[in-house]
């Protein structure tokens, strides 16, 4: 994990010193709301519906034991008992006063940690695949490149008043688990025909009110020249974005109104009149930075533990749980577990402090110190030996951590919705609750296999609604929350954009649409066919129909 | 930041403390987090009245997002906003009937100023 | 308008005169004038253009060598788009007086400093607000920053310094 450096620690302290200047000149009146609300934002302070909530970022969703029971503290301390980890792997806590947060902060530097540019329109915390280090498919870890972007785009002068918020993930893999197609920047990790490695740089993507898929405006990008690259695309869109229309304003419009190939004319332009030397960082530097993220020193382990077949024999829950949840990892005789936040009748991604305490214990005994936040609001154990797996399902039983749905059709993204966000036009939390219970029973969730439901409690998409196979988006229409389905869509390498099966639902209704869903292609799979591979065979009108007939049924 | 277009009748004046975040009603003599004290504005004159109030707050840098609510009288003569937005705001998050006010937790002294 | 730098307040020695014709020692023109105000410049007047944040550097590049300043509006605080052309004129090589004129806030002041402005130039009621020494203290508030900017010392080289004293 990347340590910080007396320069970093300095930094994140004069970040919080700052902080807590702005909030004294807010009081003192000397800011108005309205000036006051971008420099809140830009460090991760809402105003939502009941009351402040602050976003700590994790960058590229990397943790170390010592930050997660930290946030455990603040959570105690500070807050309600509890956090909830969001799509883009940070933490909010919903409760704090805006009185405590410079304490907070404090607390946070304690541990390397900061809430800078968790909003606000400015370069967001980067993410990153949250199998970085672990899969056996992986060109590179995507974390260094993760972490020179962080500390690139930490209050850069030129980008910190975007016309709208900016975000970048990074993957290293063939297979995209960070969904960078639905990012503004997203940035792949390959190999060229010289064996060279660089980025293929896509631009463009991002959900909300008008998703769209990233294009590639640069199939391979050296690898040195990155930043001065970066710093060629974001000064484009700093002149030409949108500013008059705040829906209008995300790269992906400009994209889309100009062109890819224009687009990437006048970054290639910029480019060229660059100083490039004086923004890139130095090999040194680089290397500096990269070293943080060594692999840990693993064990040399036979590929097959007799200990965890045993246990898998004995044991039918810990032999499910281990079928569901684990990943392989590229060392003979490790794994990497994911464990789920999301319970049958749990809110997604919600863990409480007591939790945050067990998963820290388990990462700092059994996974190198070092936990993973997903984009599916999941933790990792990225590097677990597989002769410990028993004793750490055990464990994560007696903390209620143990659901064996990674992947399947309860492991629902969920934003937080209108039970706390102010922007929300319904809730997203109760219809996840729904569903789960719909769908506890674990066979039938094994026999459905892979089939990922996103739930967004407004337009704003933060629940990847766009992008799961099966997508919610809740709506006001006269008066009531009402629940608009897609179907189709991707988040994978495929991105694609579900397409609306037609008008919205009443929330009671909307269990019964999604078994009606389910039961069509369990109905047409052919030869084991996911979900996703059944809708792109069939097309929507098998699905349209049966939602047409729930509409339709009377009450 | 201004206040928002005028609801219909029956109204109360609700906003978030500055510096705790707290949704807090107005009484008509201070403002508290309970919404059981809010003042209930009738007409237009009680309406303006409570318009007034919310600016007064706002330039004194005391709340923030002050706005109007329409509500209707539940049997007791208390107020209950009508849209369900407002209704999960004066009460808590409905996932969580432990935290906010309708559990009675309260991120500011109750009946404070 | 209230006007400022690093050192705090500053007296505005220019005039504004946006055809040109006023007779002062340094006249601030719109930028459609400047090619007028620079070619009928005999009598030794120093030129400085006003420009809004749509103009584009490259517009500007035939002229610089001879413009004393360079005043680039900010509408809104929240409006970036004056640093990344203070940037590209940097890089155009112009070496004069760059101001930002506008409602930007303290909290800005240091980027604006660092991509390359001297000077702010604010509204009345929010210089009122917002005291000078406010401004010189946010000015200062992030000692180094992870960007090689102008004026302001950076993370990189200091981290390069480190090194080669063999830390
Ligand atoms: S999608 Fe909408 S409701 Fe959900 S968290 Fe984002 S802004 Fe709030």
């Amino acid at each position: 994990m990347y340590r910080y450096d007396e320069f970093d620690a300095r930094f994140v302290r004069e970040r919080v010193a700052q902080f807590r200047d702005q909030v004294a000149r807010r009081l003192d009146g000397a800011l108005n709301e309205d000036e006051f609300k971008p420099l809140r934002l830009k460090n991760g302070v809402y105003l939502q519906l009941h009351a402040y909530m602050l976003r700590i970022a994790i960058p590229y969703g990397t943790l170390s034991s010592r930050q997660l029971r930290q946030l455990a503290l603040i959570g105690e301390k500070y807050d309600r008992g509890y956090g909830h980890f969001t799509t883009r792997t940070n933490m909010q806590f919903n409760w704090p006063r805006l009185r405590d947060v410079p304490a907070i902060l404090d607390l946070l530097a304690d541990v390397e940690m900061h809430c800078i540019q968790t909003s606000g329109n400015c370069i967001r915390n980067v993410t990153a695949d949250h199998f970085a280090g672990v899969a056996a498919d992986e060109i590179e870890d995507p974390r260094p490149t993760a972490e020179l972007i962080r500390q690139w785009s930490s209050l850069h002068p030129e980008f910190d008043y975007l016309p709208r918020k900016f975000k970048i993930a990074v993957t290293g893999s063939a297979q995209d688990r960070a969904v960078i197609k639905a990012h503004d920047i997203g940035l792949r990790i390959l190999r060229n025909a010289k064996g060279e490695i660089g980025y293929e740089v896509m631009v463009g993507g991002g959900l909300g009110r008008t998703p769209m898929i990233a294009k590639t405006i640069r199939s391979f990008l050296p690898k040195d020249e990155l930043l001065a690259y970066l710093e060629s695309v974001l000064r484009v869109y700093n002149l030409e974005g949108r500013r008059d229309n705040k829906y209008k304003a995300r790269v992906k419009i400009l994209v889309h109104e100009i062109g890819a190939e224009t687009f990437s004319r006048l970054v290639e332009e910029e480019y060229a009149r660059l100083d490039g030397p004086s923004i890139v960082a130095d090999p040194e530097e680089v290397a500096r930075i990269a070293a943080y993220f060594a692999s840990p020193h693993y064990e040399k382990l036979p590929a097959r533990s007799a200990a965890f077949e045993k246990g898998k024999a004995k044991n039918r829950a810990f032999a499910t749980w281990a079928a569901v949840n684990l990943f392989a990892h590229k060392i003979p005789g490790y794994a990497a577990a994911t464990i789920s936040l999301k319970a049958i009748g749990e809110a997604p991604g919600d863990v409480t402090c007591a939790q945050m305490r067990v998963l820290a214990d388990l990462a700092q005994q059994y996974s190198f110190d070092e936990l993973r936040i997903t984009h599916a609001q999941n933790v990792v154990l990225p590097h677990v030996e597989q002769d410990d797996l028993l004793a750490i399902w055990q464990t994560l039983v007696e903390a209620g951590l143990a659901t064996a749905n990674a992947g399947l059709i309860t492991d629902i993204i969920a934003c937080p919705g209108l039970d706390y966000c102010s922007l929300a036009t319904a809730r997203s939390i109760p219809i996840a609750q729904a569903l789960a219970h719909r769908f506890a029973d674990q066979k039938r969730q094994l026999d459905i296999g892979e089939l990922n439901v996103k739930i967004s409690g407004c337009i704003n998409a933060c629940g990847h609604h766009h992008v799961g196979h099966i997508g919610i988006l809740g709506l006001e229409k006269s008066g009531k929350e009402s629940y608009q389905i897609t179907l189709g869509g991707d988040a994978t390498l495929n991105a694609a954009i579900g397409e609306n099966l037609g008008p919205g639902l009443a929330a009671q209704d909307v269990p019964d649409a999604i078994e009606r869903i389910v039961d069509v292609y369990l109905a047409h799979r052919q030869n084991g066919e996911s979900f996703i591979e059944s809708v792109r065979r069939l097309g929507l009108e098998p699905f349209k129909a049966v939602i047409q007939e729930k509409l339709h049924a009377p009450a | 930041m201004s206040v928002a277009k005028r609801p219909p009748l029956p109204v109360i004046l609700l906003a978030n403390d500055l510096l705790d975040g707290e949704v807090v009603f107005w009484t008509g003599k201070q403002w508290s987090p309970e919404p059981i004290e809010a003042l209930i504005a009738h007409n237009e004159t009680g309406a303006s009245g409570l318009e007034a109030e919310a600016a007064k707050a706002l330039a004194a840098n005391r709340v923030v997002d002050a706005y109007l609510v329409d509500v209707s009288l539940d049997a007791s003569g208390g107020a209950v906003p009508r849209h369900y937005r407002e209704k999960i705001k004066t009460e808590g998050p409905s996932v969580r009937r432990d935290l906010g006010k309708q559990a009675g937790l309260f991120n500011i002294a109750r009946n404070g100023n | 308008m209230p006007l400022l730098d690093r050192n705090g307040a500053k007296t505005d020695d220019w005039t504004l005169s946006p055809d040109g014709a006023a007779d002062a020692p340094r006249v601030l023109v719109a930028f459609d004038h400047v090619q007028n105000a620079l070619a009928g410049n005999g009598r030794g007047r120093r030129i400085g253009v006003a420009i809004a944040n749509t103009i584009k550097a490259e517009a500007l590049a035939p002229f610089l060598t001879d413009l004393d300043l360079v005043s680039i509006a900010f509408p809104s605080y929240g409006d970036g788009r004056g640093f990344s052309i203070a940037k590209q004129l940097r890089h155009l090589g112009f070496k004069g007086t760059l101001r930002a004129s506008g409602p930007l806030i303290a909290d800005q002041f240091a980027y604006a400093l660092a991509c390359g402005f001297d000077e702010v130039e604010l509204p009345e009621a929010q210089a009122a607000r917002q005291p000078v020494d406010q401004w010189v203290r946010a000015a200062a508030s992030i000692s180094k920053t992870y960007q090689r900017g102008f004026g302001a010392q950076n993370i990189l080289d200091a981290r390069r310094a480190a090194r080669l004293a063999g830390k």
